[in-house]
């Protein structure tokens, strides 16, 4: 088999940056219908139905399988599944495979669908959004899962796809804990085209957005982890040399020129809107700390946000 | 409940996160809580804060009620982050019908 393209070093340092890699319409019509079709039919809004029961009833129906946590990601799905299909897609490996190194595992999968106001007038429910959170439980890794995220049919902005918030990843907060949260500036809102991916680190802020459209909406979650090394796996042509030292460094606040857009450097060190003025520095200290983790290189820095620190007497 | 001819008052609950301890630096986050039931915020319902600052909702008469605090860093803990730091809650008593 044709090894897969891998990611960029810029790719890497966005997803180290920005805890997101974004790919629109990628997945070709027909496998997004043969998702679809697997995924199954919701029946129409019936009075005195709560979602819940609906929503149970097409998960039990469907053709999506059920998959125990721990088994090797090319084995859950069947060959010739929409998600199998959608799995082998070169960028699909690649983006894979620079993230989270050969053989990555399976840790689990979900069917999510929002509903369209119909449905919670006619079960009794109150149709809102789903408070900002961070998956599973408070992580203290460096190492990361990968959540892919699946949009089989087109969203618009009324059917309320996945917010996230950029660059919340590298924060270690406990799930829903953050759910005062209402807005965060630079918040992102999903309006994509059919057959997008949105791989994200575990610990991006997100949720679910409230469906105000007359169409139901479905996304699909896969999450996995390395099996091994996840390190130094992604296009390593345009890197320079492990060890090194920090590398060469830019002249610091004072400049008389522009940065030099879309190298390493310069993603590692660009703010979020949400950014506080002291802790978006404590944001790049801890960037380049994951990208001295993902390049094996314990010396690398920008700006000096590290070597400042490590220098002592001469 | 209400005694007879008191005013019936509700709360609002305004929560900004600013960028940093002080009052006047710029809005990053922020969420809305109305308890007279008028309106519904919700998550992700407006990309733009009601005020740029925490002194803007002052000077549209939000009152201050409680502002977060500054901790000194942990040793070995000066790099961890977590939650928002600059949280500062305003409320206004709005009367409603009885």
């Amino acid at each position: 088999m044709t090894p897969p393209p891998r990611l960029s070093s810029v790719q890497m340092a966005r997803f180290v940056a920005r805890g997101f890699l974004r790919f629109d319409g990628v997945v070709p019509d027909d496998i997004n219908r043969q998702f679809m079709a697997e995924a199954g039919e919701i029946p129409d809004a019936q009075d005195g139905v709560r979602i819940r029961t609906l929503y149970g009833a097409a998960l039990a129906a469907n053709a999506i399988p059920e998959v125990p946590a721990g088994t090797p990601l090319a084995e859950a799905y069947a060959p010739g599944s929409a998600l199998a299909r959608l799995l082998a897609l070169p960028l699909v490996r690649g983006a894979v495979e620079s993230l989270m190194g050969d053989r990555p595992v399976f840790d689990h999968h979900f069917l999510h669908v929002t509903f369209p106001p119909a449905y919670h007038a006619a079960g009794g429910g109150e149709n809102v959004s789903q408070h900002t959170h961070q998956d599973s439980t408070i992580d203290p890794r460096t190492a990361f899962d990968l959540q892919i995220m699946y949009y089989p049919h087109a969203v618009t902005r009324p059917m309320g796809g996945t917010r996230f918030i950029p660059g919340t990843h590298l924060r270690k907060v406990s799930e829903v804990a953050l759910g005062r949260y209402q807005n965060i500036r630079g918040q992102q809102h999903m309006v994509c085209e059919a057959g997008t991916l949105l791989f994200l680190h575990h610990g991006i802020w997100h949720g679910g957005g409230v469906n105000l459209s007359d169409r139901t909406r479905y996304m699909f979650k896969i999450r996995m982890h390395a099996s091994g090394p996840q390190t130094r796996r992604w296009d390593l042509s345009d890197l320079p040399p492990q060890g090194q030292g920090p590398g060469p460094q830019r002249p610091i606040f004072y400049r008389k020129s522009m940065l030099e857009a879309d190298t390493v450097a310069t993603v590692l060190t660009t703010p979020e809107p949400w950014f506080e003025q002291d802790t978006g520095r404590l944001e790049y200290v801890n960037r380049i700390r994951l990208w001295r983790y993902l390049s094996e290189d314990p010396t690398f820095d920008v700006d000096y946000w590290m070597t400042r620190l490590e220098t002592g007497p001469v | 409940m209400s005694g007879a001819g008191k005013p019936v008052l509700r709360q609002k609950v305004l929560v900004l996160y600013l960028a940093n301890s002080a009052l006047d630096a710029p809005t990053v986050a922020w969420a809305v809580y109305d308890g007279t039931g008028k309106t519904l915020h919700m998550a992700g319902d407006a990309d733009e804060p009601p005020y740029a600052t925490g002194l803007a909702a002052l000077q549209d008469g939000w009152r201050l009620f409680q502002a977060a605090q500054l901790l000194p860093h942990a040793r070995g803990e000066e790099f961890d982050l977590a939650y928002l730091k600059y949280e500062f809650f305003f409320e206004q008593l709005v009367e409603i019908a009885p």
